[in-house]
């Protein structure tokens, strides 16, 4: 069970995350939608501290982080028990698509390099790019790069993957292969947090959505509920807007 | 005859065979003062408590000071002062010189590469559990390096000619070498003529070797 209390944080004096509350159970999926600056990326953020939060909780199973007085250990411990799937992919420049998957594995795991690349091996194959493991990310299709991105992920075995806007920086024709590759990850019951603005995307894979604006949960279901009888008017004029 | 051609062909293989004290002081040097200057920029990127003051006021007087005074305060000056100072050679005091002096420059260069790594390569890394150290010597370093390389190699190139600097503390390199064979022979257009000639095709060789070593760093970056 993962459970967030009060999750806040602040840029200035403008507050991006108001207080969240959001308990996750083992394997469900939530899709988290909303309209741009409403806190989503940083929700994920704060939730593996690339950005640090100011208050709340976050308890990872015997894992409990007081945002507040964090420390440098427990951010590690956080962050070693989560994955996170970036929107500008981040794959590391200076290390090839099998390398970029087993860094953390052999680094930060421990792994032997034979088993960490034994698990890279599968990782490509699960990912379409068995014969590109040797391919720089400049080399790589955005399309691509994205993959690997989520490779990387998927090689962790996170309790948590934190997915942010995996499509946003991609051109139209590699939208299509990226969510397909989520779709089989999500099929896997792999416990995760999406943002996204692909609106049928939320629909086929979500446990639950929850549609965040102005720091806040306003609402959440499964996503039936959200987008066949949304409630709030936040959320239908949202609906309006992005259908 | 304005140029002896015939004594300055005598005067090249004696003035060489100094050349390897020349490049063994800059090799060394550098190879020190590459891992100083690593760790000062670290420290400086990373912001650690005190030492960050320490390095800044270190490489503010590095480079806010000439080299020739430098080596003359590690020579000349602090023997009287501190006596274990006294047992040093010219050698020595000059290679001592040129670390820190250079140090402090490629310190900077480095800090710059460092800085100009993007955010995304530290958020992967700090979001897959990496320590800062970590991220700093598999990721964030190598990128760098890529960077810095071809401004460390100029300080390189800088270091090889300011090792004749060291004729002034008494040290007989190429261009101590040079200078005594000129003031027996009085033939100091010839002398110099000589080093210069030497040092030019060192630096020469060597800006061959850095843009191999470019194309080598810049692998991963090919498309």
């Amino acid at each position: 069970m993962i459970r967030i209390e009060g999750l806040t944080k602040r840029f200035g004096a403008r507050t991006v995350l108001d207080g969240i509350d959001l308990e996750i159970a083992p394997g469900e999926r939530i899709v988290v939608i909303g309209p741009s600056g409403t806190g989503k990326s940083t929700l994920l953020r704060c939730l593996n501290f690339l950005d640090r939060p100011d208050a709340g909780r976050i308890v990872l199973g015997d894992l409990v982080v007081d945002a507040a007085r964090a420390t440098r250990r427990q951010i590690l411990a956080l962050r070693r028990r989560t994955a996170f799937v970036f929107q500008n992919y981040a794959l590391f420049a200076n290390r090839t698509a099998r390398q970029n998957i087993t860094e953390a594995l052999t680094v930060v795991k421990r792994l032997p390099q034979a088993e960490a690349d034994a698990r890279a091996d599968a990782t490509l194959a699960e990912i379409g790019l068995a014969d590109r493991g040797d391919a720089y990310p400049a080399a790589l299709s955005g399309g691509q790069q994205q993959r690997v991105g989520i490779g990387r992920a998927m090689a962790l075995d996170a309790e948590l993957m934190l997915v942010d806007e995996p499509t946003s920086a991609l051109d139209p024709e590699w939208v299509g292969e990226v969510l397909e590759l989520l779709g089989r990850v999500a099929a896997h019951r792999q416990t995760m947090l999406i943002v996204t603005h692909e609106m049928q995307f939320a629909r086929e894979i979500a446990d639950r959505v929850l549609f965040m604006d102005g720091g806040r949960i306003v609402e959440q279901g499964p996503p039936e509920a959200l987008f066949e009888t949304p409630r709030d008017p936040r959320l239908q004029a949202f609906l309006r807007r992005v259908a | 005859m304005v140029v002896d051609l015939e004594y300055m062909a005598g005067l090249f293989p004696v003035i060489l065979s100094y050349a390897p004290l020349t490049l063994a002081m800059a090799t060394i040097a550098m190879a020190i003062a590459l891992v100083l200057a690593i760790a000062l920029a670290v420290v400086r990127v990373l912001r650690v408590p005190v030492l960050d003051r320490l390095v800044a006021v270190f490489i503010s007087f590095f480079r806010g000071t000439p080299l020739l005074v430098q080596l003359f305060l590690f020579y000349y000056g602090l023997p009287q002062v501190v006596s274990a100072f006294r047992a040093i050679d010219g050698v020595t005091a000059a290679v001592t010189g040129l670390t820190l002096h250079f140090a402090a420059y490629m310190a900077e260069s480095i800090r710059g590469a460092i800085l100009g790594i993007d955010r995304s390569q530290w958020e992967a890394g700090a979001s897959v559990g990496m320590t800062q150290v970590q991220l700093m010597r598999r990721i964030v370093l190598p990128q760098a390096a890529r960077v810095a390389a071809p401004t460390l190699l100029n300080y390189f190139i800088d270091m090889i000619k300011s090792t004749s600097l060291a004729f002034t503390l008494g040290v007989t390199e190429m261009m101590g070498a040079a200078q005594k064979e000129a003031a027996g022979s009085f033939r100091y257009l010839e002398a110099f003529l000589v080093v210069a000639l030497i040092y030019w095709a060192i630096v020469e060789a060597l800006s061959f070797v850095q843009r191999r070593m470019e194309v080598r760093l810049g692998r991963a970056f090919a498309r």
